[in-house]
Order: C-alpha cells, then structure tokens, then sequence
C-alpha cells in the first residue's frame, strides 16, 4: 500500500464518517517498504491538489517521515507565484523548462508518496480507535458484525 | 485495439474469471466515443480511478495500463474487493499492465472493503463497478476480519459466491453502491456500473436519477448480448453536470 493512499482512505464505521477525527488514519507498527518508480514531475504536479497537507504531515510523522516533506503544497507556492504574474508556467510545462518548484522537493515529494508502501501494520481510526490491519500491503477495512 | 491485462498468474478458486462482463466494461470504456468524453471531462484534471470488485484485476488494469489513450493522461487508481486473494491478484494484475504498456500511470494499492465504505467522502472521479448482479434467492453474508470456515471448500464456495449473488433482482449489492455514490463521488466524478437484463435497468436508471445531491445524468454507453442468450449486459454511466 503505497503512501499515497492514505489521502483517499477513512474509517468504515458509518457514524465516524462525518467525524474529522476519522481522516486521516493513523499508522501504528507500520514496516515499510521502498518501491522504485521513474519520477515524473508532471504526473506528481497533477496529484498534488488532490492532497490534504496538514493530514499527509501527520501520516508523515507517524511513520517518522517528516523530512520528505515541505511545510506547505508547493502546488500551493505554485499558484500564489501564477496568481502574480510570475511564472504562468503551465503544470504540463515541457520539464527541461521547470516548473518554478525546486525539483529536489518533488523528488523527496516522489519517493514519500509513490515510492514508500507499508507492508504489515494497523491504521487506527482517530474517532473510534478501530484497527485495521495492513497483511501484505493489503489493508483490511471489513468490519467485525457488531460495528456494521 | 488495446490489449487485455495477463491474468495467467491468478488462481480462479475463489476469484471470477475474466467473461463477457468484464470484457464490455473494457470495450464500453476504452471505445472512441468514451474516451472522447473522458478526455474532455478530465482535460484539466489527472483522476483518480477506483473499482469496486475488482475480482482478477482486469478492468482497473485495463485502464491504468491504457490510461493515455482512455482520459488523455496517466492515473492513479486503487482496487476494492472483499476477498484478500483478488486484492492480491490485481496489484499483481496492475502492475504486469502497467509495465507491459509502458504507462506513467500508478496502481497505488489495494484494499478489502466492503464497497466504498473506506473511501474518503468526495475523493473518487472514476469509479467502476462490476456488480454480484446474479438474481439469487439469498445474499451471502461479507466475510468479517473474525471469519472461521470449516475447510477450504467452505471458504472457497463463499467467496466465490460473493462475486456473482446478487440476491433479489440481483440488485442488492448493486442498490447499496448506488446509495454511496452522491457521497463518493467528485464533482466532476463519474461511475461505470454494469448491469444485466433481470436488474430492471430502467427502474435502476430511475433510481439514479432520484439519488440525492443531483441532479444525476445516466446513460447507457455500452450493451452486449442483445439478440439471445439469457444474460443480456449494459454498462451504465452516471454522473452530474459540473458547476
């Protein structure tokens, strides 16, 4: 299970789902694994307005990651530099002309969020404290009959 | 013509094996006229796919694979099913697809869940179902993490069971992934469900439309099975008008 998919998962319990506690879940005993994919700038520049910042910080820190990742969404730097009248680079920008975002960040960014999988651990909800277990990459969100 | 995910590696004892349903989800989605509009609708956007039931892997692998020519651009997808071993035979599925197709794009993981129950609200632009639609007089209970079966054929027999019963009208698994749709879905979202001639698709599509948060568009945009055969197959697509 790569990193990244902790930004679309949430706790199965129905009444946790309104719950902001529930999002993101939280990594407990996590191993991880490093996968290696070619890095591509604009396919990353394309994910990243899809992510929560302040949650993949804490799913970051929980797996002791934190130095993978900028303070804020350089999509966000991005658009701020656009807004200005800076750069008005477009996001599939040819790459040799950069994309006005320090390319070693994307590179970190790359490597934490398609290239890291957790392998055997829990993610635990942060609203009702349910355990779901991580067995081979695979995450195990059915729920026990009594929580259905 | 595109070509079809190798599902060699996959052990079809608790798995359903590529047939004519998944091989109309391939032809309805990738047809020209399909990926014209998803182009258009994803022309600024790089979506996130997920299927639901992916069984052997062979749609969402199809379309990771194929993504260049279907939405224009690479994605990122996921792959739901309530048996571990058909998570497992997907990932390994999406991966050998990818790779076979030389695509950017990233089969991310995949999950045992029932339906989009995990799925974070409002985060899904392309979500495919191929639905238990069988008429059967009983649903087969889901498997829960606390699951003992008697032997391996106990085990085996419910799975499998899981992949094609659908209980009454062969609906019932089908109307509960409908219901989730207006919480899953993006806005500029869109779901691929097929269904089969027993469903009653007209009132099914009549069912879409009335689901709250709309108003919901549907549409057939794929059929097979039309002349005999008892099964005849649709694959519907729903979905809203951005703002």
């Amino acid at each position: 299970m790569k990193l990244l998919t902790t930004s679309f998962l949430t706790c199965a319990v129905k009444t946790c789902r309104s719950s902001p506690a529930s999002f993101p879940l939280h990594f407990r005993d996590a191993s991880l694994e490093k996968i290696s994919i070619p890095f591509n700038s604009t396919f990353l520049l394309n994910i990243l307005p899809r992510i929560d910042w302040t949650a993949l910080q804490t799913t970051a820190a929980e797996l002791g990651l934190s130095a993978m990742l900028p303070s804020e969404n350089p999509q966000d730097a991005l658009l701020a530099a656009q807004e200005a009248g800076e750069g008005g680079m477009d996001i599939a920008e040819d790459e040799s002309k950069g994309t006005g975002i320090d390319e070693e960040v994307l590179k970190k960014l790359w490597t934490l969020l398609m290239e890291t999988g957790v392998v055997e651990g829990k993610l635990v909800c942060g609203n009702c404290g349910f355990e779901y277990p991580v067995k081979e990459g695979v995450g195990n969100f059915l729920l026990p009959p009594h929580l259905v | 013509m595109l070509p079809t995910p190798d599902t060699s590696h996959v052990s079809f004892n608790t798995i359903y094996e590529p047939a004519e349903d998944s091989f109309l989800l391939l032809d309805s989605l990738s047809s020209p006229s399909e990926a014209e509009w998803l182009h258009q609708r994803f022309s600024n956007h790089s979506p996130l796919a997920i299927e639901v039931g992916t069984g052997s892997g062979v749609v969402i692998g199809f379309l990771s694979a194929n993504a260049e020519y279907i939405f224009g651009k690479p994605i990122t997808s996921l792959g739901i099913d309530v048996n571990t071993n058909a998570c497992k035979a997907t990932r390994e599925t999406a991966r050998k697809a990818i790779k076979e197709q030389n695509s950017s794009s990233d089969y991310l993981a995949s999950a045992c869940g029932d339906l989009c129950s995990a799925i974070k609200p409002q985060s899904v632009d392309v979500l495919v179902f191929n639905p238990p639609y069988v008429p059967t007089e009983e649903l087969p209970a889901l498997p829960n993490i606390e699951q003992n079966y008697r032997d391996e054929f106990e085990k085996d027999s419910h799975l499998l069971s899981l992949s094609y019963a659908g209980g009454l009208d062969g609906m019932e698994t089908t109307y509960r992934l409908l219901q989730q749709i207006p919480d899953v879905l993006s806005g500029i979202g869109v779901a691929y469900v097929l269904l089969c001639a027993q469903n009653k698709p007209e009132q099914v599509k009549t069912a879409v439309g009335g689901l709250p948060n709309g108003p919901w568009l549907v549409e057939t945009i794929g059929r097979s099975g039309k002349k005999a055969g008892w099964e005849k197959l649709q694959i519907i697509r729903i979905w809203r008008e951005p703002n």
